[in-house]
């Protein structure tokens, strides 16, 4: 993700300090993996430097100085431009458990197992993602169901290979 | 030997149709208040497990005990009687009856098992409430959506408090959104009267709503819990 966006994104609708900016980012985005003080304040100063966005005004108090900062022309044009690039999607071309399986199936494993077992951990992931959407508001089920597809995809691939493991195992000894 | 604890509990299970064996040897068990989700590709034997369970057909052989009754050796009026006073079915299509109203069709397993009218339809009210399709009380099931029709089976199958819930496929002719309502409502109820639940699926999105699953493979039953039990 591109916390720079992200938090230029937040400020468009009005200036913030760096410690609001930080609040709105968890509370939106930052489920599993909130920000750092710090990289919202490495940030704030290369959007800064970059023209993005500008300080709107200090507040002096006991502690250190509290900026508030402000979204510029330049950075609603920057927020605008990211917004309508596409993401680029995954190529998944480069997949640990193809190598696994295949590397099982060179010396002689138990390929078939080592589905099984990724199998029912894939499950217990999207159990506990269940689980949440459960009991969760709409921003939750949106981004646990964004999960539960990949994982979903994941165990159509797993179910697949293991349908084709004899072919499979020919190919790689042939 | 019968898992301790268990509700239900299959043993050494074998099942052939002509020269095809359908089970190898398969082994089940569900607590109380449990869902179980029952996986395993196509032709792998999982609804033939489920009906083995079920008392629907006799295993070849192999045991099938329910508290503490082995439904193999019962006589089918006898598994008949289960079926109607223990168990509960969904299946993919709502398999409702056509002529009745959905408020009837709910109130009908509640009747075959001896409630009067009155009482049987202010219960199967209450359950069409519960899957939140009360509007539809006065319809037949050719008249509203497939979502409803589905919730409706899902009230019909909970209605009379069976302590073992069967589901095959039950979202299977659902959208997601619907699919994933009737999940959580046949779960939610299912945990809350203690009920098991044998759920049979592909999706593995379905999957995840229960508290651990069984594959099915070649007949043959992988339960990865099994060896930590």
């Amino acid at each position: 993700m591109s916390i720079g966006h992200t938090l230029l994104g937040l400020l468009e609708s009005g200036p913030r300090h760096g410690y609001d900016l930080k609040r709105a980012f968890d509370e939106h985005f930052g489920h599993d993996r909130p920000l750092h003080y710090g990289q919202v304040y490495s940030t704030m100063s290369r959007l800064l430097k970059n023209g993005l966005v500008e300080v709107d005004g200090v507040e002096a108090g006991a502690g250190p100085e509290r900026k508030r900062y402000a979204i510029t022309d330049a950075g609603v044009t920057d927020v605008g431009q990211w917004l309508s690039r596409p993401e680029k999607p995954e190529p998944y071309l480069q997949s640990t458990l193809y190598t696994k399986v295949v590397l099982a199936l060179m010396t002689g494993r138990d390929a078939a197992e080592l589905l099984d077992t990724q199998r029912a951990e894939h499950l217990r992931l999207m159990r506990g993602l269940t689980e949440r959407k459960r009991q969760g508001d709409l921003a939750d089920q949106l981004i646990c169901d964004h999960a539960l597809f990949h994982l979903e995809a994941d165990l159509r691939w797993l179910e697949l290979t293991a349908a084709r493991l004899d072919g499979l195992a020919q190919t790689v000894h042939g | 030997m019968t898992p301790e604890g268990s509700l239900l509990a299959a043993s050494d299970l074998h099942k052939t149709y002509g020269a095809t064996p359908a089970l190898d040897g398969a082994e089940f068990s569900v607590h109380p208040g449990e869902v179980v989700a029952v996986l395993g590709p196509s032709g792998s034997g999982k609804s033939t497990l489920l009906h083995c369970l079920a008392g629907i057909i006799r295993p070849d052989r192999g045991t099938v005990r329910y508290a503490d009754r082995d439904l193999t050796t019962m006589s089918d009026a006898d598994r008949s009687a289960l079926r109607r006073t223990d168990f509960g079915f969904v299946f993919q299509f709502g398999q409702l009856v056509p002529e009745l109203t959905c408020l009837e069709n709910v109130a009908l397993p509640l009747r075959l098992n001896g409630a009067r009218r009155k009482e049987a339809e202010r219960q199967a009210r209450e359950w069409l409430e519960r899957l939140e399709v009360e509007e539809v009380h006065r319809q037949r099931p050719g008249e509203v959506s497939g979502g409803q029709g589905q919730r409706v089976a899902v009230a019909r199958a909970l209605a009379t408090r069976p302590r073992v819930i069967f589901a095959d496929e039950p979202t299977g002719a659902l959208d997601s959104l619907n699919g994933e309502r009737v999940m959580t409502l046949l779960t939610d109820a299912a945990r809350e009267t203690r009920a098991a639940v044998v759920l049979v699926t592909h999706e593995t999105r379905v999957a995840a709503y229960s508290d651990r699953e069984i594959t099915v493979r070649d007949g043959k039953v992988k339960d990865l819990l099994a060896g930590l039990r």
